[in-house]
């Protein structure tokens, strides 16, 4: 369903991506792993359209998306989580939502359900719905940023380092919610820094170094290879 | 010499000020939202005001209808804002601010000139569609005075309320807040700012069409227009609409004063002085809570 | 001397020559119209020391030139007899004076707010010019005669229109050299790392206030030594000068040629006041709408202006 073929991206004169090739079926959760500053974000934002490669291809369904105005993708059904979560701090928490629900073409009925589709799964947001988006705490911005990507009812997240800073407790949380997201048939991309997380909840995973895939591997499968992770991720 | 002036020259300047507060308010207000939201400087603001003023004279000379001519001129000077938009300054996203100020500035340019080759040298006069006044201390004060504040309060609270409550009002918030991740939600960010250039142009050309039976509609009204927006801008913070709204007022207010002593064309260095001040102290804005 | 260092002193010689002759064989109108460049040119490099260095967008150099005017003005009409390098003094100081005031204000402000105080700056200015009538003139401006060329006890003749031209292109030239040993010199280094990274170079240790003040003080003089070349050869001053346009002119100049590279700025001067004489031809009065959207369009899709691919080469 997403492909990358090849992929090269730079920041300014730094050549960050060196020909990335990834692929994620549809309904997929699959993982990508690699120290910090391999490119695993940079990846995330090349598919968004935040980035423009300077080489190689995205596609999607098919379709070349290669270099398209970012605002494009979600109706295409790509939503991006960022790292540090990037929540519209002084709209309230439902205007947060709203900015994935008021789409053309998603019914008043549609859209309610939506709503108390994400409030059942986070209950905070629903006490904190008139509350700014600012003053919720780091936990309850992350459940914002995810409800926000669902509001979008997209075929594929891309989630960056969505543990990054949380409590063990909410990490449980995110668990969670990628196996709701799973259940319904969302594919995920997760980018993290918790290994055993990440083992857990993908079915693929791959691992990044210096901006090249390096290694790809089962779940499962690489749970076992301590070697490998040790090699690659230094735990 | 006088210790003090009489009580009601002073009452009158301060309903005069409040008038031209409330005008040049909706003007800057046009400029701060630009400004907020999309990085863009723009010069050619006070040329919009008199574009929107010439294109009201020529609808009120056609229609005979003051308020025709004025959703006329709105929606014509908005289209044209959006044209503007559209075809150059959205390219500029991204780069330095102060290239919008010489782009707008250039665009001024060609405006101001447009002006003259479209509708000659001379200035225009708008009828007041409101005549009639009231007795105001010893003065004769006109009603379309006092409309004039309150249409373009009006108008404020209005865009007001579009940004607060209407849908659209979230995609522009959420956009001027954080545009990359407003475009990751979908919003088409280029439309948003286009529209919003049209929504401060027809704010301009409504100051424009309001401001023509007071003061005339002249080819040089923008260049002053523009002078008094960016220094409300300024002293009321770049980007804070309430600031705008407040400099806007307390600016008009003081020149209204200085009038009683000084000359009109005198009473200008008021403003500047402001600015100064401004400057050297709050150079965020005299309005804005805490400076950072 | 390296080859490009040959190659760029054979073109500058080239150009001065040509320069240097254009009088001799020039319709009248013409021969005006070059030494016209000269002096437009004298403050677009000016102006390029602020916004092509040092990164410092200015709308403020109609004050620098006008008050250059004014005070030559004030030197050629209060001493008898009127006396060539006095007026230049005068109005060197003059500017040298707005300068001041003018640096005050730019080591606190930073870009956009810079800008637009430059441009209210230059309106006040015209606003004291205009109605301060019984010492400038107001809106007719004074009228002067041209003093002779003249030496002290040694010689004095009176200017014509090629010696005349000959001495404007004497100080521009010798305008251009200096400011290009001293954009080459490590203080222009430093203005060029302020433009590129402020942050940085003041955190590397420089006093970022200082040379910025430096910088303004610098592009006042010699715009103020414009406006007093420009006195010389229309022996009027008026308001006109001092009104924003001029400003607005002088960065088109910049923009249009090619900031920071100081002979990019002068070529956009004679483009524009070429573009404007050819186009005025078919559009008249309305030469500026043409002018404009070509401006435009230059901001937005060259940026670097005319000339601005010279810069790094002329730079080194």
């Amino acid at each position: 369903m997403l492909a990358l073929r090849d992929v090269h991206t730079y920041y300014a004169k730094s050549h960050i991506l060196h020909g990335v090739t990834i692929d994620v079926g549809p309904g997929e959760v699959v993982g990508l792993l690699g120290r910090n500053g391999v490119g695993k974000s940079t990846t995330l934002k090349t598919i968004c359209g935040l980035v423009r490669p300077a080489q190689g291809r995205v596609e999607f369904e098919g379709r070349d998306v290669t270099g398209w105005a970012p605002h494009r993708l979600p109706a295409l059904g790509i939503a991006y989580v960022p790292e540090d979560r990037r929540i519209f701090r002084l709209l309230t928490v439902l205007e947060n939502l709203r900015t994935g629900l008021d789409r053309p073409g998603v019914s008043e009925q549609r859209r309610t359900e939506l709503l108390e589709k994400v409030y059942h799964h986070f209950p905070v947001l629903r006490e904190r719905r008139s509350q700014a988006g600012g003053t919720l705490s780091g936990g309850e911005q992350q459940m914002l940023a995810i409800a926000r990507a669902m509001m979008l009812e997209p075929k594929i997240i891309l989630l960056d380092e969505p543990t990054e800073g949380l409590m063990p407790r909410m990490v449980g949380q995110i668990r969670e919610i990628i196996r709701v997201l799973h259940a319904e048939g969302v594919a995920i991309l997760l980018v993290e820094q918790n290994v055993p997380l990440t083992l857990e909840v993908s079915g693929r995973v791959y691992i990044m170094e210096k901006g090249v895939v390096r290694h790809q591997a089962m779940a499962t499968e690489l749970r076992q290879q301590h070697d490998v992770i040790r090699q690659y991720l230094g735990v | 010499m006088s210790v003090g002036l009489p009580l009601d020259q002073i009452a009158i300047q301060t309903v005069n000020g409040i008038v031209n507060g409330m005008i040049l308010a909706l003007v800057a207000s046009g400029l701060t939202l630009i400004f907020g939201i999309m990085d863009v400087v723009n010069f050619a603001h006070g040329d919009l005001v008199m574009l929107g003023g010439f294109s009201g004279a020529t609808a009120l000379a056609m229609t005979g209808n003051f308020w025709i001519a004025l959703l006329v001129a709105i929606i014509t000077i908005a289209m044209l804002g959006a044209a503007l938009h559209a075809s150059t300054l959205r390219y500029l996203l991204g780069r330095d601010p102060l290239t919008t100020i010489l782009a707008t500035f250039g665009m001024s340019l060609v405006l101001q000139k447009y002006a003259i080759w479209q509708w000659g040298p001379s200035a225009r006069n708008l009828t007041a569609p409101i005549t009639g006044q009231f007795t105001l201390f010893y003065l004769q004060y006109p009603w379309y005075r006092v409309a004039t504040a309150v249409l373009a309060a009006a108008i404020i609270g209005g865009l007001y309320a579009f940004l607060k409550y209407g849908r659209y009002g979230i995609w522009i918030r959420a956009t001027t807040q954080d545009r990359v991740m407003a475009q990751a939600m979908g919003i088409p960010v280029p439309i948003v700012h286009t529209v919003v250039f049209a929504i401060g142009a027809g704010m301009a050309a409504a100051s424009g069409v309001l401001f023509g039976p007071l003061g005339g509609v002249t080819q040089t009204m923008g260049a002053d227009f523009t002078l008094r927006a960016f220094i409300v801008v300024v002293v009321g913070g770049m980007g804070n609409l309430g600031g705008s709204i407040l400099a806007s007022m307390f600016i008009s207010l003081l020149e209204a004063y200085a009038s009683l002593i000084v000359s009109p064309a005198q009473a200008v260095i008021v403003s500047f002085v402001a600015l100064i001040v401004t400057l050297l102290f709050r150079p965020t804005g005299l309005f804005v809570p805490t400076p950072k | 001397m390296s080859r490009r260092a040959t190659g760029y002193w054979a073109v500058f010689t080239a150009v001065v020559a040509v320069l240097a002759v254009a009088p001799l064989v020039l319709p009248p109108f013409w021969q005006r119209f070059v030494t016209e460049i000269l002096v437009w040119g004298l403050l677009a490099m000016s102006s390029d020391i602020l916004i092509g260095y040092t990164g410092m967008v200015s709308f403020g150099h109609s004050a620098f030139f006008g008050m250059g005017m004014y005070g030559a003005a004030a030197a050629l009409l209060s001493v008898e007899p009127p006396n060539l390098w006095l007026a230049l003094l005068f109005g060197l100081c003059a500017a040298a004076l707005v300068a001041m005031f003018v640096a005050f204000f730019a080591t606190r402000l930073r870009d956009i707010y810079f800008a637009i105080t430059t441009l209210v700056f230059s309106q006040i200015f015209y606003v004291i010019i205009f109605t301060w009538t019984e010492v400038t003139g107001g809106e007719n401006g004074l009228t002067f005669s041209q003093p002779p060329l003249s030496i002290p006890g040694i010689f004095s003749t009176r200017f014509t229109t090629e010696t005349l031209h000959w001495f404007i292109l004497g100080v521009v030239t010798c305008s251009y050299l200096l400011l290009r040993r001293i954009t080459q010199s490590p203080f222009g280094k430093v203005l060029q790392a302020i433009r590129e990274n402020e942050p940085r170079t003041r955190a590397i240790g420089y006093h970022v206030e200082r040379y910025k003040m430096m910088a303004v003080m610098l592009s006042g003089l010699f715009a103020g030594a414009a406006g007093v070349l420009y006195a010389l050869q229309n022996r009027f001053a008026a308001p006109d000068f001092v009104f924003f346009l001029i400003s607005g002119e002088t960065v088109i100049f910049n923009v249009m040629g090619g900031a920071g590279t100081l002979v990019g700025p002068v070529a956009g001067a004679a483009f524009f006041l070429l573009l404007r004489e050819v186009v005025s031809r078919f559009f008249t009065e309305y030469y500026l709408i043409p002018v404009g959207i070509i401006f435009v369009l230059i901001v937005v899709f060259l940026p670097q202006g005319l000339l601005g691919f010279l810069r790094r080469r002329l730079n080194e």
